[in-house]
């Protein structure tokens, strides 16, 4: 305690030491406080402002590390350099005294001009460089390092800070969440290249100005020339999209790049330029506009967007994606400009979809020409394609069923193409446990024809890269019977490493494909042992000669012991290993299960011998034949008897009509 | 001698065509359950349990015809107490007698040689007594039947009881047993008896006794000439004159009896066929 005191005091003696010092020095105007004298106090980590209790400790260390830590600390706090006590609140400091240059920047920019304005959240130069702390723009730990301004500028510009709430003019939403999905995004924050661009390689650090300011870097005169900072040549590489002579002779045709390419989610696209919605709408908003289609028709090239608007709820509607975008195909030298522009391109947005999908068998096909096969539209709609969670989307797990069975069924399109197989794969489906799951109980989770097959990298089984394919069905069942497969794993149908893998069952080989039912249901239950046959003929056959499977065969045989019932399903192991369902012990419990009171002996019972095996079972042999012999026996004596009696009785009736006659005379 | 003279006598009174009834219903639900699942992969064995909805009320209704059978497989016994009380015999003498015994004897051997003869035209219709040979094979071939069937029938209706004192492994066996002699009873019944007692021309369509339980004394004479001939010397003939059996009887022995003949006659063409088809398709 006395040593605090001490402490104490020793700081209020040397306070008025200072006091007087200064004061004796005051006639001199020139920089008279030493870095020292400030730390003196401000290096106090107790000390407050006594106005609002704010610290206003200053740490050396961090100072030193600074970019101005060769300057006074009166330079900057130019009020501070009195040798009177210092005003109790110091001006801000006016980092234009030196960096005039960018100061004057500034003030024109118009985070300079809200500060002008008195607007509280306008930011200082502080606010992105700091103050005592500030570093070299290439020191990671900057504020202003290029990995870093994201954030720094986010944290203005994100949705429910102070500034965003205030400011409803500011419009982009999502700004830090679009810019971190977008190319610019992904090379700086996944792949950390330190040369992808960030807010201010766009916007520049200090000339930040609304895009409609036309001296703004971002005002869409200006665009192209900031985004040929980085991107140059740009016109070799968007001349499949723009006539190289346009670049040439009619630059000013050539649209901005923010106009296809959206500024902070560049995989989207707006289009705000000449050739606006409302200019092709002038005609395309009449409901009589047709033109003559190849079959010698004529097509309706009418497009709803008020009454049933077929954007309503789609994605590129959401994006405000123009047109023109999608109809890229336009030419000023054809009247319309849309003449023979030709069907819609969706690769140039979404190349990795397209890719994936010019491999598929759609794809292929399509490639060969084949009038059947289904390109993006045909799946997705044309105007009225919507996100997959919304549920009048043709591509919503509730529609995929009806969307692919619209091609895969007897007598449509794609039967055409494929002989044998399936022929009633939606009607089958339906009935399925994944059908009733989906359109009975409108479970989303459950597993409908894309789920198996893919999207968009559809192939037949056959193929080998196909998630169709033999060598592949368990794992995509896996994705969503995770639980399963590790039982399998555990099991005999798992195939050791080396194994022929065609000699051990995949998941479709017991639980049919398409029309794959509830496991408890009867359906599955009386097909079961049929599944099993197809490997495991000969104990099937003789499980067929047991009372279970006569049972089984009947009416109602659900009820009675199918293969898994005693073996097991997916843990199956052989009946021979200590660890199965049917040995030792673990029998007497498996027989439990519908025999409760089950004993060892019972389990003794052989319920796949037959009494044809007479090495295994001599006994049942025997007794079949002995039974057999009594009956051949029993039945050639008395059939012999039959055919001995059936004439004389045959004689004795005629007798008894004639004396029954004679009696009548 | 007119229709109005026609005098009948009784050949078995109520109790025994009770009896009788008991076994046709039994052995008809027994015969069409057990063998629905014998054949269980036939279709008809398929269409009889799907007749009855599940192959678990042809096990209820099968085992119902098990209490059924054992009990009428009891209460014979009491007919048997019964007539032998009827007679002035000692039991064994009843049961031992050569007109009215239900035990073979040397008389039997004598008729067989005799019917052999008879059938082959090398001499007259033998004088059988109130039960031929094959009417006691018949009571026989039932008395054997209910013993060995009901017995494995049982092992197999509460096997983890049986296997406290039988191995599991036994149970093999007693369900080959009980299948095949099952077969033999329904093949023997539907096949042998029908023809011996209905369906031989000199009987055919049906022999109506067994519901309406009297004969002609002209049938009485002709054809059990020794027990007529007994009846006569004991003097107990006009005990066993009864009066006509009422039409309603009649019909009633004609419908059911036909029912019964037809329903055992389909399945009996029904395991033949699946048995020829087996044994040479």
């Amino acid at each position: 305690m006395s040593a605090t005191i001490g402490k104490k005091a020793g700081v209020v003696v040397t306070f008025f030491f200072i006091v007087l010092t200064a004061l004796a020095m005051s006639s001199h105007k020139a920089l008279s406080m030493s870095n020292e004298d400030c730390l003196e106090c401000h290096g106090d980590e107790d000390l407050t402002r006594e106005a609002d209790d704010s610290s206003v400790y200053v740490n050396a260390e961090v100072l030193a590390k600074s970019v101005h830590a060769d300057e006074e600390c009166v330079s900057c706090h130019q009020d501070a350099d009195t040798e009177d006590e210092h005003p109790p609140k110091l001006k801000r400091v006016n980092c234009a005294e030196c960096h005039d240059d960018i100061g004057a920047i500034y003030e024109k920019s118009i985070h300079g001009k809200a500060r002008s304005r008195g607007d509280a959240l306008a930011p200082y130069c502080s606010s992105c460089h700091g103050t005592h702390d500030i570093l070299p723009p290439n020191d990671p730990k900057s504020t202003v390092y290029v990995t870093n301004i994201p954030l720094t500028c986010g944290r203005c510009h994100r949705e429910g800070s102070p500034m965003t709430k205030t400011h409803e003019d500011i419009d982009q939403h999502n700004v830090l969440k679009n810019f971190s999905m977008s190319m610019h995004g992904k090379g700086l924050l996944k792949s950390g290249l330190i040369v992808a661009a960030v807010c201010t390689s766009c916007h520049t650090s200090h000339n930040v100005r609304p895009h409609t300011d036309p001296e703004s870097s971002t005002n869409p005169k200006n665009v192209a020339k900031t985004c040929m900072h980085c991107h140059a040549n740009i016109e070799n590489t968007h001349r499949k999209v723009i006539r190289k002579s346009l670049w040439e002779k009619e630059p000013h045709k050539i649209p901005s790049c923010i106009e296809c390419h959206q500024p902070h989610e560049q995989s989207k696209i707006g289009y705000q330029g000449k050739l606006s919605d409302a200019y092709c709408l002038k005609c395309h908003s009449n409901p009589n506009l047709v033109m003559p289609d190849e079959e010698g028709g004529v097509k309706s090239l009418y497009v709803d967007t008020d009454e049933y608007d077929e954007f309503r709820g789609t994605l590129h509607k959401k994006n405000k994606i123009a047109c023109v975008k999608c109809h890229s195909n336009m030419d000023s030298a054809r009247d319309p400009v849309c003449r023979g522009s030709g069907p819609v391109d969706c690769s140039a947005c979404h190349p990795q979809q397209s890719d994936i999908y010019a491999k598929s068998i759609h794809g292929k096909l399509l490639a060969e020409l084949d009038p059947n096969a289904p390109g993006c539209t045909d799946c997705h709609g044309k105007h009225n394609n919507m996100s997959k969670a919304n549920p009048d989307s043709p591509i919503n797990p509730i529609n995929i069923p009806n969307l692919c069975g619209a091609c895969h069924q007897d007598g449509k399109k794609a039967a055409v193409r494929i002989k044998g197989g399936e022929r009633k794969i939606v009607a089958t489906y339906s009935m399925s446990i994944h059908g009733k799951g989906l359109v009975k109980s409108g479970l989303l989770v459950s597993a409908t024809c894309a789920s198996c097959h893919t999207g968009h990298s559809i192939l037949p089984p056959s193929d080998a890269e196909s998630t169709v394919n033999r060598n592949h069905v368990s794992d995509t069942c896996e994705t969503c019977h995770y639980g399963v497969a590790r039982k399998i794993q555990q099991s005999i149908h798992n195939p050791p490493v080396g194994a022929d893998t065609s000699r051990f069952p995949i998941c479709s080989d017991c639980h049919s494909a398409h029309g794959a039912a509830r496991v408890s249901g009867a359906t599955f239950r009386k097909q079961q042992a049929s599944e099993c046959e197809k490997c495991h003929e000969e104990q099937v056959e003789t499980y067929r000669e047991s009372y279970h499977g006569k049972a089984s065969m009947l009416a109602g045989g659900e009820r009675a012991a199918q293969c898994s019932d005693c073996h097991g399903s997916h843990t199956i192991l052989a009946a021979t290993d200590p660890d199965s369902t049917l040995a030792g012990l673990n029998a007497v419990k498996t027989c439990r299960k519908c025999h409760p009171g089950a004993n060892l002996s019972f389990t003794t019972y052989r319920t796949h011998a037959t009494h044809g095996d007479k090495k295994r079972n001599p006994d049942m042999y025997y007794a079949f034949w002995s039974m057999t012999s009594l009956l051949l026996g029993t039945f050639s004596l008395f059939g012999l008897h039959t055919l001995l009696w059936f004439p004389r009785s045959f004689k004795e009736r005629m007798k008894m009509i004639r004396k029954a006659r004679e009696q009548k005379k | 001698m007119s229709k109005t003279e026609t005098v009948y006598v009784q050949r078995f009174n109520v109790f025994a065509r009770v009896l009788h009834l008991t076994v046709i219903i039994s052995f008809l639900t027994l015969a069409l359950t057990g063998m629905a699942l014998k054949f269980a992969d036939e279709p008809w064995a398929g269409a009889i349990a799907g007749f009855f909805g599940s192959f678990r009320v042809l096990g209820i209704l099968h085992r119902i015809g098990a209490v059924l059978t054992f009990g009428y497989f009891f209460f014979h016994f009491i007919l048997i107490f019964q007539n032998w009380r009827k007679s002035d015999k000692s039991f064994v003498g009843f049961i031992i007698d050569n007109t009215i015994g239900m035990v073979p004897n040397l008389q039997d051997a004598r008729e067989i040689g005799q019917t052999i003869k008879w059938f082959v035209g090398k001499g007259p219709r033998p004088r059988y007594g109130r039960w031929t040979y094959w009417e006691k094979f018949d009571y026989f071939a039932v008395f054997w039947g209910v013993a060995v069937i009901g017995l494995t029938g049982l092992c197999l209706w509460f096997p983890t009881w049986v296997t406290q004192y039988i191995p599991g492994s036994w149970l093999n066996i007693a369900t080959i047993i009980h299948s095949d002699e099952a077969l033999l009873a329904t093949g023997f019944i539907f096949t042998i008896h029908f023809f011996n007692t209905h369906i031989r021309p000199e009987k055919w369509p049906l022999d109506r006794v067994i519901f309406t339980g009297s004969v002609t004394l002209e049938e009485l004479k002709h054809e059990r000439p020794r027990e007529y001939e007994m009846l006569v010397k004991e003097g107990r003939l006009d005990d066993v004159i009864v009066d006509k059996p009422p039409t309603w009887l009649v019909v009633f022995a004609y419908v059911f009896g036909f029912a019964a003949l037809t329903i055992g006659m389909g399945l009996v063409f029904l395991i033949m066929y699946t048995i020829f088809q087996r044994t040479f398709g």
